[in-house]
């Protein structure tokens, strides 16, 4: 089974040399810290910045200069700024070539939910709709289960959708899934001595999976 | 070159009124209006409806605006930092339109570049569609989002002229420039207020013609929300 830190490396290997990246709040914001020597990647972050870089040393921190997670970060040779509607202009264009995101729930036809749990949290959908309805290839990073113990890969998603029929992949502390085109999850990669059957429990939505599905490898 | 100056925030806000429309630049709190804040604040105005991206933290921002009741109705797209907000919204006393970010980011376009809706495929088939006309476009579902129709813009920017042009720092440009170009009346708070002529207008970022009223700030607080640092070595 995977950390947090185990999801990000994973999902990190999916990231080829030359991608414009946005990455989400959460576990997506790790994947910076695992993308491969070799392989050059600008990361967007949607406030309005390309080319983000790490945070900055302790005292040279900017108040002007943030991620869309509002955490102090720094530029880097080459980098742009830019305002919020030219940077969903880029988005809306595809110009971005993969969004890794955050979700509480996926469903097997790649809905996916993470905005809102009516009557309880309500925090905002942000720029995530935005993202799940024009990027190319979305990559869903989150844990299999929630806290409940329930499963979240679902035939059908119970909460407010952020949208439709857009996941590509989840990674997850247990597995790697493809989300194919016809519906339905299909296990990719199960995570270091996770079996089979455990993670077909843990997924309520269909699943396909062979019996010697491989285990990842880092 | 018309003159935009006025003394300060004060004489800035003095007309807007009970029941008006604001646009408010920023993102978190990073670029947001503060001395416009604290004057609305001071002033008092109430039943206002505030389009700003984020609604501020507890005790600073329009958090301050929130506390005070002033606010009648939200339209942002994350208001997930602040507790107050979050408190007034699951009670109904607050009226919340929660609208993506590019949605909101190019609404404000559509005000400003003179159109009267735009076609976004943000939020087909969620709840945000609800109500909202539909089209199809080479095989792609796109909603029709109408512009925004604000009686004041209210931005920050880091250097102005008196002639009312602007030039933003960083990442605290987000929505301010977009915004300004958006309002009936903008108001612009800035860090260093020049004469005209000494910005370069090559660099120049909302041109003067967009703004109305223009001031330069003071005690800029540039409160920093998540502060994340390495460590050297």
């Amino acid at each position: 089974m995977l950390d947090k830190n185990g999801i990000a490396q994973r999902i990190a290997r999916e990231i080829r040399d030359g991608y414009y990246v946005n990455l989400g709040i959460g576990i997506p914001t790790l994947v910076a810290n695992y993308i491969p020597d070799g392989i050059n990647v600008v990361l967007q972050s949607e406030n309005g910045l390309l080319g983000m870089g790490p945070f900055p040393f302790e005292g040279e921190e900017d108040a002007d200069l943030i991620n869309a997670g509002k955490q102090t970060i720094t530029t880097l040779p080459g980098s742009s700024i830019f305002d919020s509607a030219l940077s969903f202009g880029m988005i809306r264009s595809q110009k971005i070539d993969l969004t890794i995101l955050g979700a509480m729930e996926v469903s097997e036809n790649g809905d996916i939910a993470n905005w809102k749990i009516p009557g309880k949290m309500v925090k905002g959908m942000g720029g995530a709709m935005d993202l799940v309805a024009s990027a190319k290839n979305i990559i869903v990073a989150m844990q299999h289960v929630n806290k409940a113990g329930e499963s979240k890969l679902l035939p059908k998603c119970t909460l407010p959708l952020t949208g439709v029929k857009c996941i590509k992949k989840v990674v997850t502390e247990l597995a790697v899934l493809d989300v194919l085109p016809e519906g339905g999850f299909r296990l990719i990669e199960r995570a270091p001595g996770v079996s089979v059957d455990f993670i077909r429990q843990a997924t309520l939505g269909k699943l396909f999976a062979d019996d010697d599905v491989p285990e990842m490898v880092f | 070159m018309i003159n935009k100056v006025v003394s300060g925030a004060e004489e800035a806000i003095k007309d807007i009124k009970d029941g008006d429309t604001l646009m408010l630049g920023g993102f978190g709190l990073c670029g947001i209006p503060e001395n416009c804040i604290t004057a609305l604040v001071k002033k008092g105005v109430k039943e206002l409806t505030c389009i700003s991206n984020n609604a501020g933290v507890d005790d600073f921002g329009i958090g301050l605006m929130l506390q005070q009741r002033q606010v009648k109705k939200m339209i942002s797209s994350y208001v997930g930092e602040n507790a107050e907000f979050e408190r007034q919204l699951l009670s109904g006393e607050l009226e919340v339109e929660l609208i993506p970010q590019g949605t909101l980011a190019t609404r404000c376009m559509a005000a400003g570049y003179g159109m009267p809706a735009i076609f976004t495929p943000a939020g087909v088939g969620t709840e945000v569609a609800e109500g909202k006309e539909v089209r199809n476009f080479n095989g792609k579902d796109y909603l029709m989002e109408y512009a925004f129709d604000a009686d004041f813009a209210i931005v920050k920017a880091w250097k102005g002229d008196t002639a009312g042009n602007l030039i933003y720092r960083s990442t605290s440009r987000n929505f301010n420039p977009v915004m300004a170009m958006a309002g009936k009346i903008t108001i612009a708070e800035v860090e260093e207020l020049v004469e005209a002529g000494e910005l370069d207008p090559d660099q120049v970022h909302t041109p003067g013609v967009f703004v109305h009223r223009i001031f330069q700030g003071a005690n800029y607080e540039k409160r920093i929300e998540q502060r994340t640092v390495r460590t050297r070595g």
